[in-house]
């Protein structure tokens, strides 16, 4: 785009061409942006490592596991680790590091399909409380006030018994809560991109309010939607296994790392810690790896994040 | 402050307040098909069915449910639990001291971690001390508070045989024992809590240790120390402030999930069993009074900056 507006213009000499082709971030490719992310962000690349290796865990499950995460046998209970068992086994005789695996697919599936509702949601709400402001505003704020003046577990919990437990259910619920607060950030996003001359410039030629929305605001707030996004897939996960340790999550026999953790087990831990151990590693490793590259994401795409909220 | 200000800001935080009073009214009618039904499940009979409709009061148009349930709810009389067919306020009135000494306990020690080394760790920039500070609150943002929880209840007792008290005593009853039980539970809450608050602590720290006062205070001559305490570390404090009232959701997430591991008599715990057993009117009661408590805890912080920082109320 930078090249043309350049070009358009007559009596620009060839070697100011070629300068201003040097500068612009547009044509970097990208091999080079990774090497670059790499190079800047040691943190976050460990981070989008860790969320590689959790997404290629969860495709290829079935694959991973050495065993099944659902049927045990009943002379292996509860075995130490061992080069058969590599995390052990549980009180059913069923291998650990299978069920560990398996579960990847519960927070992955919970934890996208959440954070696909909320950042959908949430930058429609957004977008359209900020761009239109006034009244309209005024009324979606007060709503966005309301559902985040709820501690978020309590309502998730309180949610999952009115509609009961399960993947779907659970997915669902955990999108619609995490949508308001998103809201409020691609709103403020929003509200700093309204009155750039390139917005005022696109109604000036004719083009409608959704046109605008979706051509000039939206690739502008788009930076912001994918940081909210990653951050929020740590928060979402670390939602759902708070929920299936309380029991209201996932039901069994579907292995979903915080019900591994929760009540029953809890006898068993004793006399065989590991039990205690994996679940907890995993999905503290899930969420570090999403924060830390959403920390990364923010330093490098989207300055204006940087420092949080201040006052309101 | 001006009274404007404040008047906006308490007007804002009752019109919140109101909003919160419909969702939570309508928490218990967005059930597919009728809390009843789910409630007596299968096992009732009509006359029962009708009777426990009366009960809750489903029998009588949605507005007028709603006003009477609103007036109730203002006259302090927040109903009857449907399991002990007690008033829910007076089982609050047990159960509230629980969760607020958890609560502040666990903050004072989340600050008691964060602030010395938020500090630090600014002051120290790029040294290792600040790496490791950094990767330390990064850390304490991803481990659960109940993976901590369910830890530090089975490993000590099976490397030193011994388990954290499971029994509550009352602080009015044994001061000493009940430190005792809630101190374990209040560390791990202000643990979880102190990664939020050591990152902007560091962050407000370096923001600050780079303005013109902070290098005129050390041109005079003054200690290292007393320049970062005296004249840093009071600026920084006021976002601080702020989070910490934004820090009261998560702070009564958290103490749901610890008082079931550590077996407390609190709100959370209250709320769990409620919603074993499906008592509607504890749920409806709990989740207003956790969101008054959070619209409050925004109020105060925003009055308090207001306070605090003089740049707010102008504005």
């Amino acid at each position: 785009m930078r090249e043309s507006v350049v070009a358009a213009r007559p009596g620009v000499f060839e070697d100011e061409l070629a300068f201003t082709r040097e500068v612009p971030d547009l044509d970097v490719p990208w091999s080079r942006r990774i090497a670059l992310f790499v190079r800047n962000q040691p943190l976050g690349t460990i981070g989008l490592a860790i969320v590689l290796l959790l997404l290629f865990t969860a495709a290829f499950a079935p694959l991973l596991a050495p065993y099944s995460f659902e049927y045990g046998v009943a002379d292996e209970r509860l075995l130490p680790p061992s080069w058969a068992h590599p995390f052990g086994t549980d009180a059913s005789g069923r291998d650990m590091l299978s069920r560990i695996i398996y579960g990847a697919r519960i927070s992955v599936t919970v934890g996208f399909g959440a954070v696909a509702i909320a950042t959908g949601l949430a930058t429609i709400v957004g977008m359209a409380s900020g761009y239109f402001g006034g009244f309209f505003d005024l009324v979606v704020q007060r709503v966005v006030d309301t559902w985040i003046s709820f501690p978020a577990l309590v309502l998730l919990i309180s949610f999952v018994s009115v509609f009961g437990p399960g993947l779907w259910n659970v997915t669902f619920i955990l999108g619609v809560l995490l949508a308001p607060g998103a809201s409020r950030v691609i709103r403020g996003a929003t509200i700093a991109m309204r009155h750039q001359p390139y917005v005022e410039a696109a109604r000036c030629l004719g083009a409608g309010h959704g046109r605008v929305l979706v051509r000039h605001v939206l690739p502008n707030v788009f930076t912001t939607v994918i940081v909210l996004a990653t951050v929020q897939l740590g928060a979402a996960i670390l939602a759902e296994s708070t929920l299936s340790f309380l029991g209201y999550g996932v039901p069994p026999p579907y292995p979903a790392w915080g019900s591994m953790l929760s009540g029953t087990g809890r006898a068993f831990m004793l006399q065989s810690p590991w039990l205690s151990i994996w679940p907890g590693l995993a999905i503290s490793l899930a969420v570090f790896g999403f924060n830390v590259l959403g920390d990364a994401l923010r330093d490098e795409l989207d300055p204006r994040l940087r420092g949080g909220r201040r006052g309101s | 402050m001006s009274p404007s200000y404040a008047a906006r800001r308490v007007l804002l935080a009752l019109l919140t307040l109101w909003g919160v009073t419909f969702v939570v009214f309508a928490l218990v009618r967005l059930m597919p098909g009728d809390a009843v039904t789910a409630l007596l499940q299968d096992y009732a009979y009509a006359k029962d069915v009708e009777e426990m409709r009366h009960t809750l009061g489903l029998d009588r148009p949605i507005p007028v449910q709603y006003a009477e349930w609103l007036g109730n709810v203002l006259r302090g009389n927040l109903g009857e639990s449907l399991r002990s067919k007690t008033p829910i306020a007076s089982e609050l009135t047990n159960r509230i001291p629980v969760t607020v000494e958890l609560g502040l306990l666990g903050m004072a020690i989340g600050l008691l971690i964060a602030l010395p080394i938020g500090v630090l760790s600014a002051v120290r920039q790029h040294h290792w001390s600040d790496y490791a500070a950094r990767a330390l609150a990064i850390g304490m943002l991803a481990i659960p508070a109940f993976w901590l929880g369910t830890l530090a209840v089975t490993l000590p007792s099976v490397w030193f045989k011994w388990t954290p008290p499971l029994f509550y005593t009352r602080f009015t009853t044994d001061p000493l024992r009940n430190l005792g039980i809630v101190i374990i539970p209040a560390a791990i809450l202000g643990l979880g809590l102190s990664g939020t608050l050591l990152r902007l602590t560091r962050a407000q720290m370096l923001d600050v240790l780079r303005q013109d006062y902070v290098r005129t205070a050390r041109a005079k001559g003054l200690r290292a120390g007393a320049v970062v305490v005296r004249h840093a570390l009071r600026n920084a404090l006021i976002p601080i402030v702020t989070l910490i009232g934004l820090q009261v959701s998560i702070l009564i997430g958290g103490s749901v999930v610890l008082e079931q591991i550590f077996v407390l008599p609190g709100m959370g715990r209250y709320l769990l069993e409620a919603i074993q057993y499906r008592d509607y009117p504890v749920i409806q009661a709990l989740n207003l009074l956790f969101a008054a408590a959070i619209i409050l805890s925004n109020l105060v912080v925003d009055l308090a900056y207001g306070w605090l920082d003089p740049r707010v109320r102008h504005a």
